[in-house]
This record gives structure tokens, C-alpha cells and sequence, in this order.
């Protein structure tokens, strides 16, 4: 089934009857190709990019919730690329352009919207930084662009510009940088994918990697045992029980991050707004709720919710920098959990296992990377070599100290990316 | 949450900075091998449950505790100081 204009007026005419289920619901068979054991935004766009780039399709992803019900559902929707250290920012200029080709490619409104990013400054200091900052990204060959007061007043005039602790200086602009809808994200991977006939198998919790004489060789699952030639983990979130099976420990620490929306209000935050200084950035949705978020509550956790002392920061936060939104009513909040990795980059790379593969260690940085990671992994999972615009990310880098990749500079500490 | 202080009794877990998985009560000796330094520094058993970490008392009187708490629910369930822990 192709989605299409006709298509929708037609069916509207019709009573909306003739639309079908996005993919199917098969069962699991007893061996494939390649087992992916996780179905959220990473693990479906693997699969996605295996059976579309490299033809592979006998292949199952194994989800233990429903597909859309991990952190795909669980984040703020937005999606950039202005990073600054080489490693990462040809891995996330990689996934922009292929964010930008997404709906025509998987044939899905994924309501990828590229309204720009404004990464605001307080002081002379952050200014440079900011101009150092872009002119990386404009290296790299994406956007950027330095905006002084003057210019950020005519773009966001309802900031709050005179704040004593934080007077806003100008903003960092990212054109191209925005949002897009979490959960058609997820949807539309998984549809590309069943359509090329990879199986996703819900309800199916892995509880045990099989291993022999130090090759993969397929999982346990709660559905079954299902034999494989190749296994790839993409659980982030809960990299560390996957690993596990394989008797292997991750540099990985996991937190919770917390999100909030509001009560859908009459367009009027044109942009994504960061205030790094207070831990606090925002949205609007299209449904019009504002979709804000801040820092870690910095506790390792699983709980998927956070604590009151984080809610509490992020509203301050929010309510310094722009003091408009204060009589919006917040209608939900959410946790994600967060891989937290020692350098805040992420892990896409072969294990020491042969046929076994791993990607995982997001950080906060997991939604917009969707495409990206897939495609990457996918090229290391059919190729057995890195793609070029991800050979950075290697396991080994914390061991060895090469290749390190901290954005922030802020040590090894995995609560403090 | 709140974390019961063994000297100030049970405090906002505000007043708390939280280092991370209690892995510095077995720091390796400083000509351990590479591998065992990679353990203490970057990797993590990370469990989801019971799990043990230190988080140092800012706010308050100063000192380092081991706090035994589950990630799934983050129920306290065990605080001692780091001094009597390391022994």
C-alpha cells in the first residue's frame, strides 16, 4: 500500500476503508540471516537500510514491548547536525541529508520539520565558541549561522533579553536543524521494512545470546530459540542486560532524562530554542503542546520517570528565559533512559564475538542519529567494515584512549555528557 | 527521593552529588595493567535493580556514602559511610 494524495482523498471519499496494517504480524521463524534484537528507532532502521542497501531481507527484529514504545516514544523529536568534533560531526551531517531525503524514501509523513535550531549565548566567551562552533558545522558543509542581539530579538522577541545572570548575547542558528514526529519515525522504518520482507517480531523478549567456540550463533527468546548467522544489539536504554548475555560489560552507565509537554497552544515558539546555560530547551509540536526538556536527573536509573528536584530546575529554567509560557498548564511528563557513555558519543562497532554486533551509548543524542545509525550499522553488519562516515566510534576507544570523542570536554564521568 | 545521611539522618536528595557506581572503593593499584584500569574507569555492571554508588553529601556534612539503591524503583535500601564501607 502507497501512500499519496489521490490515495487519501479517495479513501476519504470512501469511508476510509480500504487502508491496511503498516506491516504484518508474523511469527518467528526458526533461523534468519541476521537476528536485530531490539525494535525502536535504531533497530528498525537497520533493518530498513539492510534490506534496502543491501538487498538482505531474511532478517528479524525482535522487540520484548511493541514496536514505538522505547525511547522512539520517549524523547523531544529533534533533529540537527552541529556538532563539533570530526568523528561525530560527519556521522550526524550523514544522518541530516538523510533525514532530508526520509518521506519520499520510506514513502511516510514522518513531519520532519525543518524550522532551525537556536543555540543561544550569554558572554563574549560563548560568542567565540559559538563562531567556533559554526564554523565547524559550515566546514562539515552544513548550516550555521552567528546571530547578534539585535538579530535574535527580530527572530525570538519574546525572550526574556535583560535575565541578571544570563543577558542574551546572540544565538548560534541551524537552518536546517528541527523536529520531526517520534512516533512516524518508527513506523514508517518498520512498514519500509516489513515491506521488504524483513519479520518484526513483537512481544519477543531475547534471554539469551547463543555462542560457540567464539562465533554467534543465534538467541533464546521467550518465543523460542531462533538460530542466526549474524546478531546485531541495538538496545539502547537497556544495552547493559543485552550485553550481559553475551557475557560482555559496556562503558555504559544508565540515566533517566526527562521531558514535558503542554497543553496544545496557538503557534507561537517558531523555532527550537536551547538554553544551555539553564539546562533547558523547548519546542513547539504541531498538535501546538510545548515540548521542553533539561539536564539528567544524574541518578543512575531504569524507572523510565524522574524525581521532583529536576522538574522543578527545568521549570525555573524555563520560566527565566521566557516568561510567556509560565500560565501553560504541563499536561504530561515522561522519562527516557539514557546510555550513557564515558565520552557522550555513541558505540556502533563488531564485537570480540564474531557475528556479533553492537550499537548502543546514545546519551541524549539517540533521535536524530535514527537514520544515520541505521544506515551505518547496517553498512558494518552486511560489509564488515565501517562506513566511512562512522569510523569513530569504536568500543575499544575508552581502553585505549585513541580516538576519545568529548564534545564537552568533561572527562570520564558518564552522567556528566 | 531522599537519602538518609548516616550523620544528618534523612536529607533532599538535593543536597547530594552523585559520583556513580561505588567502583572507587577498589581503585586499582597504580601499576595495574591496562585492562583493570579500563574496568574502573569506563565499564559498569550497570545493573537494573539493586546496585551500590557513591554520591558525596554537598550540602550538608561532607561525607562520602555508599548508598545500596534499586534502579527499576529507586527504593533506598541500604546507606553506610564510604570510610566503613572501604574496610
Amino acid at each position: 500500500m502507497r501512500f499519496s494524495g489521490l490515495r487519501v482523498l479517495k479513501e476519504g471519499l470512501t469511508g476510509n476503508k480500504g487502508w491496511t496494517p503498516h506491516w504484518r504480524e508474523p511469527e518467528p521463524k526458526s533461523e534468519y540471516d541476521i537476528v536485530i534484537i531490539g525494535g525502536g528507532g535504531h533497530g528498525l532502521s537497520t533493518a530498513y537500510y539492510l534490506a534496502k542497501e543491501y538487498g538482505l531481507t531474511n532478517i528479524a527484529v525482535l522487540e520484548k514491548g511493541y514496536i514505538g514504545g522505547g525511547n522512539i516514544g520517549r524523547n523531544t523529536t529533534i533533529v540537527r547536525a552541529n556538532y563539533f568534533l570530526q568523528g561525530n560531526s560527519e556521522f550526524y551531517s550523514h544522518s541530516l541529508k538523510l533525514w532530508e531525503g526520509l518521506e519520499e524514501d520510506l514513502n511516510y509523513n514522518v513531519m520532519h520539520s525543518q524550522r532551525g535550531i537556536i543555540n543561544l549565548f550569554h558572554s563574549d566567551g560563548q560568542r567565540d565558541a559559538a563562531a567556533r562552533r559554526g564554523n565547524m558545522m559550515i566546514s562539515q558543509g552544513d548550516d550555521a549561522i552567528l546571530l547578534n542581539r539585535d538579530e535574535l530579538k527580530k527572530m525570538v522577541p519574546y525572550l526574556n533579553f535583560d535575565d541578571l545572570r544570563f543577558p542574551l548575547y546572540g544565538g548560534l542558528y541551524h537552518p536546517r536543524g528541527g523536529t520531526a514526529r517520534h512516533d512516524a519515525v518508527a513506523w514508517g522504518y518498520a512498514r519500509g521494512a516489513d515491506q521488504r520482507g524483513v519479520d518484526l517480531i513483537q512481544n519477543c523478549e531475547v534471554t539469551g545470546i547463543d555462542i560457540e567456540n567464539g562465533a554467534v550463533r543465534g538467541v533464546q527468546t521467550s518465543r523460542g530459540p531462533i538460530r542466526a548467522k549474524k546478531v546485531a544489539m541495538v538496545a539502547a536504554g537497556r544495552s547493559g542486560q543485552v550485553a550481559a548475555m553475551a557475557e560482555m560489560r559496556l562503558p555504559i552507565e544508565s540515566h533517566v532524562l526527562q521531558a514535558f509537554v503542554t497543553e496544545g497552544l496557538k503557534p507561537c515558539i517558531d523555532h527550537v530554542v536551547t538554553f544551555g546555560m539553564g539546562h533547558f530547551y523547548i519546542s513547539q509540536s504541531d498538535k501546538g503542546g510545548l515540548v521542553f526538556g533539561g539536564d539528567l536527573d544524574f541518578y543512575a536509573s531504569y524507572a523510565a520517570r524522574g524525581n521532583l528536584p529536576t522538574v522543578e530546575s527545568v521549570m525555573e529554567a524555563g520560566m527565566a528565559l521566557m516568561p510567556m509560557i509560565g500560565k501553560a498548564r504541563v499536561l504530561r511528563s515522561w522519562g527516557g533512559i539514557m546510555d550513557m557513555s564515558p565520552d557522550g558519543s555513541p558505540i556502533i562497532d563488531k564485537t570480540d564475538i564474531e557475528g556479533l554486533y553492537l550499537n548502543c551509548g546514545w546519551n541524549y543524542g539517540g533521535f536524530k542519529a535514527v537514520p544515520g545509525s541505521g544506515n551505518v550499522f547496517a553498512h558494518l553488519i552486511a560489509t564488515d567494515r565501517y562506513h566511512e562516515n562512522a569510523t569513530g566510534f569504536r568500543l575499544d576507544r575508552f581502553r585505549t584512549g585513541r580516538g576519545i570523542i568529548d564534545e564537552e570536554g568533561k572527562g570520564s564521568q558518564h552522567n556528566l555528557h | 527521593m531522599r537519602i538518609t545521611c548516616p550523620y544528618c539522618g534523612e536529607r533532599d536528595r538535593r543536597e547530594f552529588y552523585y559520583r556513580g557506581a561505588a567502583v572507587d572503593l577498589d581503585r586499582p593499584a597504580p601499576d595495574a595493567d591496562e585492562a583493570a584500569w579500563d574496568d574502573f574507569v569506563y565499564q559498569r555492571e550497570n545493573p537494573a535493580g539493586p546496585t551500590r554508588e557513591l554520591w558525596y553529601h554537598e550540602g550538608g556534612c561532607g561525607a562520602w556514602i555508599v548508598v545500596t539503591r534499586n534502579t527499576m524503583t529507586h527504593e533506598m535500601i541500604d546507606v553506610q559511610l564510604a570510610s566503613e564501607a572501604q574496610e
